[in-house]
């Protein structure tokens, strides 16, 4: 399976592991949970506030009556002024910080129902997602919402960080009912690495950290766990795949006349590799040929794999172009209609019939909705009919294609298996769609 | 922009953190232009720019940039940044666009600030510079590290007709299945370089041997301190009462507005030595150079919301 960290995985795991990993972090969790602040503590601890940015949030937070210790950090990230005055984030943010082990990219995601869509926007690429729950409040419905999204964007990790763990009488207990939860979340919806912090974001307890307070936890801090997990999943083990983006063909504008009859096929390696001589083929066509040159801008190299942009020329002319995807190995089979997920993301309502835009890889065709099957009730995690699809809903549908689409299974790979959703009209991206998922196990 | 010829890759070795981030820089300005019927880069001769135009010409090789450059001119200019310009799109057969501050003020559609900065005047002239040319994308070489409201911003980000930004309001970016549709009279402003460090952009320019202005380097220059920052002195910064120059041994993080943008302290007087200095700092790029970003927590989204980069 593929991680969505694709471009930004240097896929670490290979032997040698040299230059640095980078991991992709999305926190997610209710209003007030205290995301920001664990973001913003997460860069403090670990020496990644510059200091005029310190200052900056020093004098903020002096402003607006800050009475406790060093300054609100949550102010590091939550960048918009709309967001500074409500005290709410609003959309992703997204900060970069180092340790000696890794890289990371972090994205901070809204709490409210209402921004949900910009959750998902900072899942969707996310290698391990951090869900904050209030200790106080233990798991709500937005925990169990923003689990579910993660799960069936398949984040390869979930940690839940159970925040102001020193406000709760009985810190043990609470962490021992909300870990039994959880287990019971997991199972039914099918995720398969969930781990569980007890925090102090705004006291630093165990974010990086140990802390003295929580002597009955003994697990790991939750930069320790981070450190921990492996850079996403190695995307250059699965078949070769290339979704082309555009057909170069200079002619008389080349800018060497050596390069008048160069043609390539341009795009980016989503999995697996490719060498010069593999047989490649066009999904969907049966036509096949070698490769016989892949160049990445003058420079022309043996081999390249996931994640990095090539341009191809091929021994024979394959009448291969945009939307289409070269494959090695078996060629995927082209379908004309699927079942999906979809995360619905938009306040007009998801309706059977609806036409709309799907882009696949490099492709946009028009597609219709031709049944909706389920959806998932979130409080009970089950599912139930769906007779129209709301903002936030996860909804199971059939659709409908105008041209044959190379679909995988999302489950099988993140990258050929993901498509959004578009409003012909607006343009709006309505929904994010997973091929032949499920809602719950 | 020469390419520094490498050795092929060997075979297990992981994909390294520049390459990822190449390779995704090049896979959004492709789907950009295969989308989009008229995109136009922003070129100001600075190191990011710069990096963006080097992934532009690798994208599309042996095909020329199929795309014009517009540099939106203060008239605040270094001398040496002009020159590199003017060099670059020579050198690369690219159609360079100009569009001018000195002739909004001249003709009186701006007026000069009370504090002498041109950055906040060039909103006005790249939105005319966008619907003149009809470009419906919009490549800026802005990253999410520089601003906290830039960390908000979308690699592909909807302009509304009046060039304005909705922060509030931002499409869903999924997975790597960039949005790029819009209405007529919008367009998208386009990041190619989002996930970037200001590292990040010195390890790229040190690996792929990419030539910049010479003030990025360590020079002697006469300068004059001024609020914390060292001014460069002249027509544009002129001396004040009980002001005085000194020599020094500087170099710039930014080129922008003479008038604003601050020299630092710094022997490091090639690549190799900026990185180092770079990976050791503990000020920020904007912090130590922008005086207009330290006017409010707030400068850069006020001006993004109007239209500006």
């Amino acid at each position: 399976m593929s991680t969505a960290s694709l471009l930004l995985d240097p896929t670490g795991s290979a032997e040698g592991g040299s230059g640095p990993t980078l991991l992709r972090i999305a926190t997610a969790g209710s209003v007030d949970d205290g995301k920001s602040t664990l973001i913003g503590r997460l860069l403090h601890d670990t020496k990644s506030v510059l200091a005029d940015q310190l200052a900056s949030v020093e004098a903020a937070s002096r402003q607006r009556g800050w009475k406790g210790e060093l300054a609100d950090l949550a102010l590091l990230t939550d960048g918009l002024r709309a967001e500074r005055e409500q005290g709410i984030t609003i959309d992703v943010a997204y900060r970069y910080f180092a340790t000696a082990t890794r890289s990371y990219v972090l994205a901070d995601t809204p709490g409210h129902v209402q921004y949900t869509r910009n959750t998902v926007t900072g899942a969707s690429t996310a290698d391990v997602v951090t869900v904050l729950v209030d200790a106080r409040n233990g798991v709500v419905e937005q925990t169990r919402r923003h689990l579910a999204i993660a799960g069936l964007l398949r984040v390869p990790h979930l940690v839940v960080a159970l925040n102001k763990i020193d406000l709760v009488e009985n810190p043990q207990q609470v962490h021992e009912e909300v870990v039994s939860q959880l287990e019971e979340i997991a199972r039914t919806l099918s995720i398969a690495d969930l781990r569980v912090v007890p925090v102090s974001a705004l006291h630093g307890d165990n974010v990086v950290t140990p802390s003295e307070k929580t002597p009955w936890y003994t697990g790991p801090t939750l930069l320790d766990l981070l450190e921990s997990f492996p850079g996403g999943q190695d995307l250059r083990e699965g078949p070769f795949r290339l979704p082309v983006q555009l057909v170069i063909r200079p002619q008389q504008g080349a800018v060497d006349p050596a390069h008048v009859d160069y043609r390539g096929y341009a795009g980016l390696i989503t999995s697996g590799s490719i060498a010069v001589g593999d047989e490649v083929g066009v999904a969907g066509s049966g036509r096949r040929t070698r490769v016989v040159g892949i160049d990445r801008g003058p420079e022309s190299v043996d081999r390249a794999e996931a994640g990095i942009a090539v341009t191809l020329r091929l021994a024979d002319d394959l009448d291969a172009s945009r939307g289409d995807l070269i494959a090695g190995g078996d060629l995927p089979v082209t379908a004309e209609s699927t079942t999906a997920v979809l995360c619905w993301l938009a306040e007009k309502p998801l309706v059977p019939g609806a036409r709309v835009l799907v882009k696949h890889g490099t492709s946009t065709v028009q597609a219709r909705v031709t049944a909706l099957l389920e959806k998932l009730d979130i409080a009970a995690l089950e599912r139930v009919p769906a007779e129209q699809g709301e903002l936030n809903d996860l909804v199971r549908v059939e659709l409908a294609f105008a041209q044959p689409l190379p679909l995988e299974p999302y489950g099988a790979s993140r990258e050929g298996g993901s498509f959004i959703v578009i409003d012909p009209q607006s343009g709006t991206t309505l929904a994010a769609g997973m091929v032949g998922a499920e809602l719950r196990a | 922009m020469t390419t520094v010829a490498r050795p092929p890759q060997e075979l297990g070795a992981p994909t390294s953190l520049l390459d990822a981030l190449e390779s995704e820089g090049i896979h959004i300005i492709r789907e950009v232009v295969a989308e989009l019927e008229r995109p136009v880069m922003l070129f100001s001769g600075g190191k990011d720019s710069v990096v963006m135009l080097h992934l532009a010409v690798k994208a599309f090789w042996p095909a020329p940039v199929p795309f014009p450059v517009l540099h939106v001119d203060t008239g605040h200019n270094f001398p040496e940044v002009l020159e590199f310009r003017d060099r670059t799109v020579e050198r690369l057969g690219v159609e360079l666009k100009v569009a001018r501050v000195q002739d909004y003020l001249d003709d009186g559609r701006l007026e000069e600030r009370a504090d002498g900065t041109r950055n906040p005047l060039q909103t006005l002239p790249l939105l005319d510079g966008i619907e003149d040319g009809r470009h419906d994308a919009v490549f800026g070489g802005g990253r999410r590290d520089e601003d906290k409201a830039r960390a908000k911003e979308r690699v592909v980000s909807l302009r509304n007709s009046f060039g304005h930004w909705d922060p509030k309001n931002q499409r869903p970016e999924l997975w790597h299945l960039y949005n790029t549709r819009h209405r007529p009279g919008e367009h998208v402003r386009v990041f190619p370089l989002s996930n970037w460090t200001e590292l990040d952009v010195w390890r790229y320019i040190a690996r792929e041997g990419i030539e910049l202005p010479s003030l990025y380097y360590a020079h002697e220059r006469e300068v004059v301190e001024r609020d914390g920052m060292l001014l460069s002195p002249g027509e544009i910064v002129p001396l004040r009462e009980g002001e005085a120059t000194s020599v020094r041994t500087v170099r710039y993080r930014t080129v922008g507005d003479v008038s604003c943008t601050g020299a630092v302290p710094s022997e490091a007087r090639d690549v190799e030595a900026v990185l180092a200095e770079v990976a050791a700092t503990t000020v920020s790029e904007r912090g130590a150079t922008r005086a207009d970003d330290r006017i409010s927590e707030a400068a850069m989204e006020d001006r993004k919301k109007e239209g500006y980069f």
